[in-house]
């Protein structure tokens, strides 16, 4: 399943954005002078089947700092749901697959396009998309205009999931 | 895929909802069966569940003279175990001065307004939780009853609609987590199917009694989602929808939760 996704229509995710349009011209300029700062900080990606193959940085990714989100519950999340072979981490998440052996079930750009935005394979899925930003709604002052992950924090990550090949 | 999977992308190119599965009435649960035994035994005593404190709170406050019209709950509604049986097991309902679903809160404050002539509490303060908590309290082990009709139905909707809705950065719905994967554990919490059958209720991590509206608070943070402010209509309508969900089940007001 490659690039089905909508284009986005992030200026009226909340709703309000038909309202905005509607008011005045001044506003409907502004809103895609909005989107298109928004857009820039996101790095282009080219997804190819299940897997966007190169890296969104163009470098590889630091294997430690990798782990270090993914156990971080206020950076990566990930435990929030998975589990994994943290033994030092005592309440992991039930919600979702096991972490182990995920570097042994898929490539390094499976794994990309699997925390980038896993909504683009599984559309009802509650893992969330880790670099998008269109689409969302009602996002916190605090998060708004960026993603949950960066996309070096995202290589990081790719790296460390690919060093974990035992079941 | 879940079969609400299906139509969670039907509708997301209208950023629209989905109505997943709702849990069949028969397998609802409420939060306190999650609990352990300790905590269960500290809702299940009156002499060790700090809600109490609350409680008698509100009763002094009932029958305590208020505002410009010097008048008490009491002076109106007599004793409230025996005319406040019930009610908040049908609150949120409709108020026709309003025009809109009111919750027990809201309701309080305007016979405050209207009644006593006075001014509101202010949500969250220890004042209103305490009346809420004494008012409820009258309801314990009764049943929710949540008027369906025409009046309310839009509202209703509208909760459920909230409810569905995907929001904040990390793009999760209320359903997601309380129709589809309760009882999953979230990090270390159980997750529960989210009824709102004991609040106000005493939170262990809180240390203090809190509102249903704070819970949704907490909830819409974790999802990295805008919190409404409070008393807002969509919490109302959101408390309401939960109500409806949890119809049947019996009132626990004032609760122990972890
Ligand atoms: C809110 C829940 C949630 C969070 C948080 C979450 N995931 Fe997921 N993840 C899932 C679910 C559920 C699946 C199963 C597939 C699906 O539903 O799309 C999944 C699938 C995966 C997969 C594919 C696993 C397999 O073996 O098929 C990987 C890899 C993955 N997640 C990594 C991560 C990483 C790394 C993080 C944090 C940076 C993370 N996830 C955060 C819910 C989550
Ligand atoms: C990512 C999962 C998740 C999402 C999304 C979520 N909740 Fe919760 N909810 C929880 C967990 C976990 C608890 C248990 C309390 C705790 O330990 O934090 C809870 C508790 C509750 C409770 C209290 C139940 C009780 O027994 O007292 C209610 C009510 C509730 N949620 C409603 C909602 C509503 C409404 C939304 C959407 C606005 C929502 N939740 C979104 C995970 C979630």
């Amino acid at each position: 399943m490659t690039g089905s996704r909508p284009s986005p229509t992030k200026s009226s995710a909340d709703g309000c954005g038909a309202l905005v349009y509607a008011v005045a011209l001044a506003a409907v300029i502004a809103s895609f002078a909005d989107d298109a700062r928004t857009q820039e900080q996101l790095r282009p990606y080219t997804v190819v089947g299940d897997a966007i193959p190169q890296s969104l940085t163009g470098a590889k990714g630091d294997v430690e700092r990798g782990r270090n989100i993914v156990v971080n519950r206020q950076v990566g999340l990930c435990l929030l749901c998975h589990s994994g072979p943290f033994p030092e981490e005592k309440f992991q998440g039930t919600l979702a697959p096991d972490l182990k052996g995920t570097g042994a079930r898929w490539s390094e750009g499976q794994l990309r396009l699997r925390i980038v935005d896993a909504s683009r394979l599984n559309p009802g899925t509650i893992m969330p998309p880790y670099y998008r930003m269109d689409g969302l709604t009602r996002v916190a002052p605090a998060f708004q205009g960026k993603p949950v992950l960066t996309a070096e924090q995202i290589e990081d990550v790719v790296a460390y999931l690919a060093t974990l090949r035992n079941e | 895929m879940k079969p609400a999977a299906a139509v969670v992308f039907a509708t997301a190119v209208l950023g629209a909802t989905a109505i997943a599965a709702e849990i069949p009435l028969a397998d609802r649960k409420s939060g306190y069966e999650y609990m352990g035994r300790e905590t269960r035994a500290m809702q299940d005593d009156d002499t060790a569940n700090p809600g109490m404190l609350w409680v008698l709170d509100g009763e002094a406050l009932w029958n305590r003279k208020e505002g410009a019209a010097a008048k008490s709950c009491a002076d109106c509604h007599g004793d409230a175990r025996a005319s406040m049986k019930g009610v908040a097991a049908r609150y949120p309902a409709f108020s026709t001065e309003r025009g809109r679903p009111v919750n027990l809160e809201q309701r309080i404050n305007i016979c405050r307004a209207e009644q006593q002539q006075s001014t509101p509490l202010p949500f969250e303060s220890k004042e209103l939780l305490a009346l809420a908590a004494y008012v409820g309290r009258q309801s314990r082990g009764m049943p929710i009853e949540i008027a369906d009709d025409e009046r309310t139905k839009p509202f209703l909707q509208a909760g459920r609609e909230l409810f569905t809705q995907r929001q904040g950065q990390l793009n999760l719905s209320c359903a997601q987590c309380h129709d589809d994967n309760w009882g999953q554990k979230l990090a270390g919490a159980v997750i529960p199917q989210g009824h709102p059958t004991g609040y106000p209720l005493y939170r262990l991590e809180w240390q203090a009694l809190g509102s249903l509206q704070r819970r949704l608070r907490n909830c819409l943070f974790g999802m990295r989602a805008v919190s409404y402010p409070s008393g807002a209509p969509e919490y109302v309508d959101l408390e309401l929808y939960l109500m409806w969900r949890a119809r049947g089940m019996p009132i626990e007001t004032p609760a122990v939760r972890p």
